[in-house]
């Protein structure tokens, strides 16, 4: 294992996000603070989603939990796109770093990009409200997850797009339906029927649904089986663009 | 010895395409060695295939007796490659990247005094602080040299390194690359500029088409070449040729006629006789042994007549 390659990987795409931070942290901050006027603003009166938990706390959990996976696919996305465009991807091609040290490095970045935003939300919204933390190490275990997960997502969009078009047809086509679809506003049970069932196919509505279990103790599924169902999305993807990686498609030709 | 680089029955598809067709030769261990071949001839594919960077259909490469694909942490650490694309990250400085490209090779602290020489060899130092988007065309390209050295790889390879730029640089990429040579380095050219080649190179591969059309030490290649040229300064551009030397003009513009003739069948004094005979006056002449041009030409469009 080259662990110091992995390491100066990791630090480097961290580096990266870290020198343009007003683009990459605050940006994102600002984005969930005007979301949060807009929504609570029309609706804290009117939504009822848990007894005792008003609607601002509801919305505030699913947001920090949106903007985590959300910059975690922009992260690495945005990143390795950017170098295979640029053909500055020979630099990371050429060393002798291993597909999964390769993945670990990128996923790595995507998890502390996650986590980081996240953390900038939760504090920017302290003015808003205190949330209660239930289980800190339930809300950490969704937060890595779920930021795993669309670190992955975002590799696997970056290695496949030739163009920017193709990459903001990925986030805007898959990533965000499939986010605003996962109960970040709303309770799923308070869908019809239908959307409902098909809610429960949608992986992130799990991975919203246990980060909310973290902070107030309820959640719409049992959070054993949240964690259960986003481990094995995890595995799942993580095998695909492990997989992508190792045979080269569209970088080793 | 162990060959520095050893290329055995190296194809490459894609597709319908068939970039390499067998490949198959040894770059020896310490030497100065050239790459060449027109545009399309399989160079930058075999590279690539040195550098891990394109898989082979068929065949093994070797780097210091390291497969590619078995062995690749080895042959990576082996090898230095300087594309020829000037692709730079443009969030960093100068002094950044390299630090980071050493890092990726496991290299820590312990490598700077390296990296604050080669910024000091390729007169990079005052630029160390300086982001990579806002340096000129032909500094990114001394830091893409340093780059490639920047893990102290025993065989480099420049991949058209001169291209683009201005004759300044180019003497002093080749004085650098002579230098590394000295330190016993293997080196690898690619180029355009035959005549680069001509005085660098110990040792020449001319590809074409996907297939290796010659081999050998650079004199050898020279002296293989049956031709030489006879350089003529008419005093009159209005003349006829005589039937037998139409077919030896090699170029005739304004005054100067250039022959091709063949160093054991053609006599010059039976040209010359000719020439008065057909009562063409000159004012001056002389003989030039082939370049390295001319043997390339002569073999690629061997390759293409075959056809």
């Amino acid at each position: 294992m080259n662990w110091y390659g992995l390491y100066t990987l990791f630090g480097k795409e961290v580096w990266r996000f870290m020198k343009v931070a007003s683009q990459t942290i605050l940006t994102p901050i600002i984005t969930v603070l005007l979301y949060l006027l807009v929504f609570v603003s029309v609706l804290e009166e009117h939504v009822t989603v848990y007894e005792n938990i008003s609607y601002t706390a509801f919305l505030i959990s699913g947001l920090i939990m949106m903007s985590i996976i959300q910059n975690a696919f922009a992260n690495t996305s945005s990143s390795f796109f950017q170098s295979k465009m640029m053909g500055s991807l020979i630099f990371l091609l050429l060393p002798p770093l291993s597909t999964f040290e390769f993945y670990l490095a990128f996923i790595g970045a995507a998890v502390v990009r996650g986590l980081v935003v996240g953390l900038g939300v939760w504090i920017a919204t302290l003015w808003f409200i205190v949330l209660p933390i239930y289980n800190l190490w339930i809300l950490l275990c969704f937060a890595i997850l779920g930021s795993a997960i669309l670190g992955t997502l975002g590799l696997i969009a970056s290695i496949w797009a030739d163009k920017w078009d193709q990459i903001s047809g990925f986030q805007n086509f898959i990533i965000l339906p499939l986010t605003f679809l996962s109960g970040v506003f709303y309770r799923i049970d308070t869908l019809p029927e239908f959307w409902q069932k098909i809610s429960y196919y949608n992986p992130f509505f799990y991975m919203i649904d246990g980060f909310r279990y973290g902070f107030f103790g309820i959640s719409e599924m049992n959070v054993a089986i949240s964690l259960a169902i986003v481990c094995l999305f995890f595995t799942a993807v993580s095998a695909f663009c492990l997989w992508i990686l190792h045979i080269g498609y569209k970088i080793r030709y | 010895m162990v060959a520095a680089v050893s290329i055995s029955h190296i194809y490459k598809h894609y597709g319908n395409l068939h970039a390499l067709k067998g490949v198959d030769f040894e770059i020896p261990k310490g030497s100065f060695f050239g790459l060449l071949g027109p545009n399309g001839a399989g160079k930058s594919t075999l590279i690539n295939i040195m550098a891990g960077l394109v898989r082979a259909t068929q065949g093994t490469v070797r780097i210091l007796d390291h497969d590619v694909r078995l062995q690749w942490r080895q042959a990576r650490h082996a090898l230095g490659i300087v594309p020829q694309e000037l692709a730079i990250d443009p969030f960093f400085t100068v002094h950044e990247v390299l630090r980071l490209q050493s890092g990726y090779f496991g290299l820590g602290r312990e490598n700077t005094p390296w990296i604050d020489e080669l910024l000091h060899v390729l007169n990079l130092s005052d630029k160390a602080n300086t982001n990579l988007q806002k340096l000129s065309g032909g500094m990114k390209r001394r830091v893409l040299i340093a780059l490639a050295l920047v893990h102290k790889p025993p065989i480099v390879v420049l991949d058209e390194p001169t291209a683009g730029v201005d004759v300044e640089l180019r003497q002093v990429l080749w004085e650098f690359a002579n230098d590394l040579h000295q330190k016993g380095h293997t080196i690898v050219l690619t180029t355009h500029y035959i005549e680069e080649a001509e005085r660098l190179c110990e040792k020449i591969a001319i590809l074409n088409e996907g297939q290796l059309v010659a081999l050998d030490n650079t004199s050898v290649l020279l002296a293989r070449y049956p031709y030489r040229l006879l350089r003529l300064s008419l005093t009159c551009h209005d003349v006829i040729l005589p039937t037998g030397l139409q077919d030896k003009v090699q170029s005739f513009l304004k005054n100067e006629l250039v022959l091709r003739l063949h160093k054991e069948k053609d006599q010059i004094g039976e040209i010359l006789e000719s020439l008065r005979g057909a009562n063409i006056q000159f004012s001056d002449l002389h003989t030039e042994e082939p370049g390295l041009e001319d043997v390339f030409l002569s073999l690629t469009s061997r390759e293409k007549g075959k056809k």
